[in-house]
């Protein structure tokens, strides 16, 4: 008569908690230059409380390059892979993720538009491209809901997937023809539009944090809605579940959050459709469980995607996007096999 | 006063009218069936109930538009089994009959109380499925799938349960055991059922009233002897199906 417990347990916290931590301190010590664990913990360490740091540790190395860059990265891993778990229920569909409803392409328009015209914001040389994608991914939000409205008042699931595609279709145009205006900046936007977390800040952090703990909290709150989806929408309303209010806030807050790491990051493929179905595996289907799991999960994914993309061919640095791809690709082929195999 | 009540139900999907101006009523403790030709609107009735299709007229709860309920009030009061459940995920038993509780702790500080707990487990001793609670619902057969869903009912614990043909794909078997399952449901707790079937032979066998409805209009409804007569259902199949309706009652028995 066990019961089985439903919720995340301090055991799983403390399992991925731990592990989260181990591949933060790897990727903060190891680089281009690597750096013995114990000088990076007394650099932060002391700098924390004010103290003096010791000769001979690369200080600006850890704190003012690479310290910020990893809790972005593990920032943006956690975001796109809840995101990616929260719509994987939603449409009841695991090829579903962040991107699926198109707001992602349409703040990577927004950076495009950007980086191509010089648009930038005076006395934040960078913040143009942030602004721009996250203007964007609003609109994109706006436009394709009133475009899903207009069609189906029921917000179906087939509906919400083909207007991403087709909305997803007339983003990767219009950058198309803006890039053949801007032929000059091409690199500069292939690079941004695979993704990278170069150079972030720790003021970037602190927006990534807060998006992650604002709208992530919201989707959380919706797990046992999540469930209800992931089995059935029509059971899901027999339940007694606000269907189409629970869809509304699933989309708006996924799309929030995609947003605000697109604007940051790019696009960074894969890594909200590959660590929830890698969860799935550990811990169940369960969305009070699969989602606590994928924020770290993704955290962890993509913070060892980011140490591989900085030391693979070093100095030469990959965008994160093609590794993420990379690995994303097989491990979604072996994925794809193990479950056949099992039905 | 009826416990439920349809005004004028109509439905249309564009120029097509599905539904065209069905009013009835149910007193508590009936088990209605909707009976019909393919195409005639059945499950369109079921759905309107449920608030799954738009539809104009008026669906009473005890004299209460159903329409301005929340949809968590619905819940308590009307429960659904309909047929196919395409599986995605493999959540296990237990969490899919967890879920009919979802309608009297939606919040998300709701604990579970014990009452939830106690109601799960009669559940899942009622349907026989105690033993299968930590299994995975891709591995069932269909009729402990069918089983766990009647499961999840009977812990949502509504007042009414409507069946949208949830056992024409299972065998006579299990179809039995499913059926047999809602009519103790109802001699012990005095709840209402409304069936909509396609088999007149099933109808007959468990039915207290029946409602014959062709081409989206109402021919009858009432008492089940009184709407399956030889005439009412060869002005509906255009053909003499009564004999044969009979000469299947007999594998419900036993």
């Amino acid at each position: 008569m066990a019961r089985s417990q439903e919720s995340f347990r301090l055991r799983d916290f403390l399992f991925f908690g731990i592990a989260t931590v181990a591949v933060f301190a790897l990727c903060v010590c190891v680089g281009s230059v690597s750096i013995p664990l114990k000088d990076t913990a007394r650099a932060i360490w002391n700098s924390i409380w004010g103290l003096p740091v010791p000769e001979g540790i690369s200080n600006p190395i850890i704190l003012s390059v690479r310290l910020p860059r990893v809790i972005c990265v593990a920032l943006v891993g956690a975001s796109l892979s809840i995101c990616g778990g929260a719509m994987q229920g939603l449409l009841k569909n695991p090829l579903a993720d962040g991107s699926t409803l198109g707001v992602s392409s349409g703040a990577s328009l927004g950076a495009v538009i950007a980086i191509a015209f010089n648009i930038t914001i005076p006395s934040f040389p960078f913040a143009g491209t942030m602004v721009m994608a996250i203007i964007f991914a609003f609109i994109s939000l706006l436009l394709i809901l009133s475009l899903a409205y207009r069609l189906d008042y029921s917000l179906s699931t087939n509906t919400i997937i083909l207007i991403g595609v087709i909305y997803s279709m007339f983003v990767s145009a219009t950058m198309s023809l803006v890039i053949t205006f801007a032929y000059d900046k091409l690199r500069h936007i292939t690079f941004w539009t695979m993704g990278s977390l170069q150079g972030s800040s720790y003021q970037n952090a602190l927006v990534l944090l807060g998006a992650l703990i604002i709208f992530g909290g919201v989707i959380l709150s919706r797990a046992r809605e999540l469930n209800a989806f992931a089995i059935g929408e029509d059971n899901a309303r027999h339940i007694g579940v606000n269907v189409k209010g629970v869809k509304l806030t699933i989309l708006i807050t996924v799309s929030a959050l995609i947003g605000v790491c697109v604007s940051i990051g790019g696009v960074i493929a894969f890594v909200g459709l590959v660590t929830p179905h890698m969860v799935r595996m550990i811990v169940g289907p369960n969305h009070k469980r699969l989602l606590p799991a994928s924020v770290f999960a993704g955290a962890i994914f993509l913070m060892l995607a980011d140490l591989l993309a900085r030391i693979l061919f070093n100095p030469l640095e990959l965008p994160i996007g093609v590794v993420t791809s990379f690995i994303g690709s097989f491990v979604f082929v072996i994925i794809f096999y193990r479950s056949r195999q099992v039905s | 006063m009826p416990i439920l009540e349809v005004k004028n139900l109509t439905v249309r999907y564009g120029n097509l009218t599905i539904v065209d101006n069905v009013s009835f009523s149910l007193e508590q403790g009936r088990w209605l069936m909707i009976i019909g030709p393919n195409g005639a609107g059945k499950s369109t009735i079921a759905k309107a109930i449920t608030q799954g299709v738009d539809y104009t007229g008026q669906v009473l709860w005890e004299g209460m538009d159903i329409k301005q309920m929340k949809p968590t009030e619905i819940a308590k009061r009307i429960g659904v089994l309909t047929q196919s459940h395409l599986m995605g995920y493999s959540f296990t038993v237990e969490e899919v009959v967890r879920l009919g509780r979802y309608s009297y702790a939606p919040g998300i500080f709701s604990p579970r109380d014990d009452q939830d707990i106690e109601q799960v487990e009669a559940a899942l001793e009622k349907t026989g499925l105690a033993k299968l609670r930590n299994q995975s619902i891709l591995t069932l057969s269909g009729g402990e799938l069918q089983r766990t869903f009647l499961a999840q009912i009977f812990a949502q614990d509504p007042l009414l349960l409507l069946l949208d043909e949830p056992t024409n794909h299972l065998d006579l078997l299990y179809q039995k055991q499913v059926l047999g399952l809602i009519r103790d449901w109802i001699r012990t707790t005095g709840r209402t059922v409304v069936s909509v079937v396609h088999d007149l032979s099933l109808a007959k066998a468990y039915g207290t009233d029946a409602l014959l409805i062709n081409k989206g209009k109402l021919v009858t409804v009432g008492a089940i002897e009184e709407v399956l007569t030889r005439e009412n259902l060869h002005a509906v199949y255009d053909m003499d199906v009564n004999d044969w309706m009979c000469s299947l009652l007999g594998q419900w028995q036993g």
